[in-house]
């Protein structure tokens, strides 16, 4: 074909056929028809690949429950309003109890843990949502662009840092400065008002509630900082500039303008941040104290989370020769699943009724 | 503007605290940040030796060589198990799922059950890593066990990232890849996906990050240890940098704190050298994009 559309043209001289390249026809059929039917294997792949996620969770659930089921059996509702840790004697004689063996005299009380996690949890949001919301405030503000920049790549580093470093940071640095400096001040200067009590007290050394609630709200502020962020950007100039041709302030207009318009929206991340702070393990077992059965009288005070029970439990858990402490961590670990479960539903629901945003990637606020 | 723009005095201080409280807010997320760099930085500078990066951990003195190694072996494992996974399931939402009868997406169930996922504490898929693989399956503390629970951790996010960039490829490419007659499998590996690239590998990048700087799933799936990486899967514990930092930090000496300090300031070095990779290719794809519009 080269040959003849050349002679036919007259300018170039004749190209000499290349002889055909010799091919296993057997292993030629079956490379074309593999990728003659490419599509199947992105489709068979992706089916598979996108359905891996759902069976990780059910998975995760139902491991955690099979495990955790004869502890359950035995603790009863005692585990979650009861208020000690005992592993029991793993030296004395194995007991039954409806037919689970577990040491002479265990008991096994959550509350303080349990408390422990929604109050340090609780702290966190106290403390994230207005610098969040502050933050990106300032955003929206006629700001310099490189002031926009740090904070997008402080918020990108936030969310990236590994937690323990974080912790060790907490543990080390942030810890011993408000236990010397800033908790004495606090603790003898409040007023003696009936709900300010909490903030009274011997201030420890740096260990506890409000150190843990600080770091943790170092670490959701990422999540709720970069949606708060988009959210304000998805907010149609046309009702601020509305509002300023008015006469409002910056302040006004963002009040009555900015936040009610991507209200649910924040409402959303929070909660998604509320997710975090429960989960978050390693940052808190190192500034929490890691108590079992204490909770803290006041801020200040060493207490424990579920998580940070979880991570430094087991290892001790490992003693116990019946693994009846195994199991009751596998139930304390069912009891967080199931409340990240319901937190994380209610968020996505929450964030889908106002658009469709996802979890912060630690990319971009 | 004239000078008594808010007319009241009293708005002129609400609002001059407002700005004063964003601003503060501001601070309050960028100070931490450059507080915590520092102060790893500078527990790790006054100690430091060259020898912590050729020298393997001899109980809690010694190097890190055998956490770094491994470290990077279980880097380049996520890559491998959780980016397959999560590009394919990202392509198979994005591209391939369809619509339903009423004209919508499917695949909500499954998008939705992997943010859930995402949303599960690292510790907990790490106690079913310990209690399934490594005890039901009789794994043993194993590299294959740390990998599984670390790939089911961040394979939401490699998902998520890969259907958000695909999803941001304008419709005319794949119109013009059909066009061309492409098949639809190799019009998607030619032209859809290597437009999303850029975005995909970002969101790797970032799984990766997240996963080197995870302890919780580790602890009880690949335990500890300190000789370097073998090539086995099973029955093989594995070192990696963030267990000196949460071990040995609170050790009565010395020798282990600088140990846990110098791990820390690796593991820093490895996770801001990700996010910045990251970073860089986001800038230079939205300039391309951006030179590209105009």
């Amino acid at each position: 074909m080269a040959a003849v559309s050349g002679a036919a043209t007259g300018g170039t001289p004749p190209v000499a056929a290349r002889p055909p390249t010799k091919r296993d026809p057997l292993l030629q059929r079956i490379r074309s028809s593999v990728w003659a039917n490419e599509h199947h294997l992105w489709g068979w792949g992706g089916r598979i690949s996108a359905a891996a996620p759902f069976v990780a969770l059910v998975l995760t659930v139902l491991v955690l429950a099979f495990k955790a089921w004869p502890a359950v059996k035995v603790n009863g509702a005692h585990f979650l309003i009861g208020t000690d840790w005992k592993p029991g004697s793993t030296y004395g004689a194995v007991t039954y109890t409806n037919g689970v063996p577990h040491p002479l005299g265990v008991s096994y009380g959550a509350w303080p843990v349990i408390v422990g996690t929604l109050e340090s949890s609780g702290i966190a949001l106290l403390i994230a949502l207005p610098i969040s919301v502050g933050a990106a405030f300032a955003l929206t503000e006629r700001l310099p662009r490189w002031i926009a920049e740090i904070l997008r790549y402080a918020v990108e580093i936030l969310a990236g840092v590994p937690s323990v470093l974080i912790g060790l940071w907490g543990a080390l640095t942030l810890g011993p400065l408000l236990a010397n400096d800033v908790y004495p001040f606090i603790a003898n200067h409040v007023p003696d008002v009936a709900g300010f009590s909490y903030l009274k007290g011997p201030v420890g050394h740096g260990e506890g509630l409000l150190t843990s609630g600080i770091v943790l709200a170092l670490m959701i502020i990422p999540i709720i900082a970069s949606t708060t962020r988009t959210l304000f950007a998805q907010v149609p100039p046309l009702p601020k500039e509305g509002g300023e041709a008015l006469g409002m302030t910056d302040w006004e207009v963002g009040r009555r303008i900015t936040i009610p318009w991507v209200r649910s929206g924040i409402i959303g991340a929070t909660v998604l941040g509320l997710g975090r702070a429960l989960g978050e393990t390693i940052a808190v077992a190192m500034v929490s104290g890691s108590l079992l059965a204490t909770i803290s009288p006041n801020v200040y005070g060493t207490m424990g989370t579920i998580a940070a029970t979880l991570v430094t439990q087991l290892d001790s858990a490992f003693v116990d020769g019946t693994g009846f402490e195994v199991r009751t961590l596998a139930e304390l670990a069912v009891v967080l699943v199931l409340v990240l479960l319901v937190v994380n539903i209610l968020a996505r629901f929450i964030i889908r009724r106002t658009g469709n945003l996802s979890v912060p990637l630690g990319v971009g606020v | 503007m004239s000078a008594a723009f808010p007319s009241s005095r009293r708005r002129r201080i609400a609002n001059g605290a407002f700005r004063a409280a964003t601003l503060l807010a501001l601070l309050a997320v960028v100070g931490p940040v450059v507080w915590v760099i520092a102060g790893v930085v500078d527990r790790a500078v006054p100690h430091w030796r060259w020898s912590v990066l050729t020298t393997n951990t001899v109980g809690v003195s010694g190097g890190l060589e055998n956490a770094i190694l491994g470290t990077l072996v279980l880097l380049l494992g996520v890559l491998v198990i959780a980016g397959a996974v999560g590009v394919l399931g990202g392509v198979y939402l994005a591209e391939l799922a369809g619509f339903n009868r009423r004209g919508k997406q499917r695949g909500g169930f499954l998008r939705a059950a992997t943010e859930v996922l995402a949303g599960v504490p690292s510790i907990a898929l790490g106690l079913v890593g310990y209690l399934a693989l490594v005890v039901q399956f009789h794994w043993g503390f194993s590299l294959l066990a740390a990998l599984v629970v670390l790939s089911v951790m961040v394979i939401p996010y490699i998902t998520r990232g890969t259907e958000t960039a695909l999803r941001q490829v304008p419709t005319n490419y794949r119109e013009g890849a059909e066009a061309l007659g492409m098949s639809s499998g190799y019009g998607l590996r030619k032209v859809v996906l290597r437009s999303a690239m850029p975005g995909i590998v970002t969101s790797l990048l970032i799984a990766l990050a997240i996963s080197g700087g995870e302890t919780a799933p580790l602890l009880y799936t690949a335990n500890w240890f300190t000789g370097a990486p073998r090539a086995a899967l099973f029955h093989q514990p594995i070192g990696y940098l963030t267990y000196p930092v949460w071990t040995f930090w609170d050790y009565p000496s010395n020798q282990a704190h600088y140990l846990a300090f110098d791990a820390a300031l690796i593991l820093l070095v490895i996770v801001l050298l990700l996010l910045v990779a990251a970073r860089i290719i986001v800038n230079r794809s939205q300039r391309y994009a951006e030179a590209r519009r105009n």
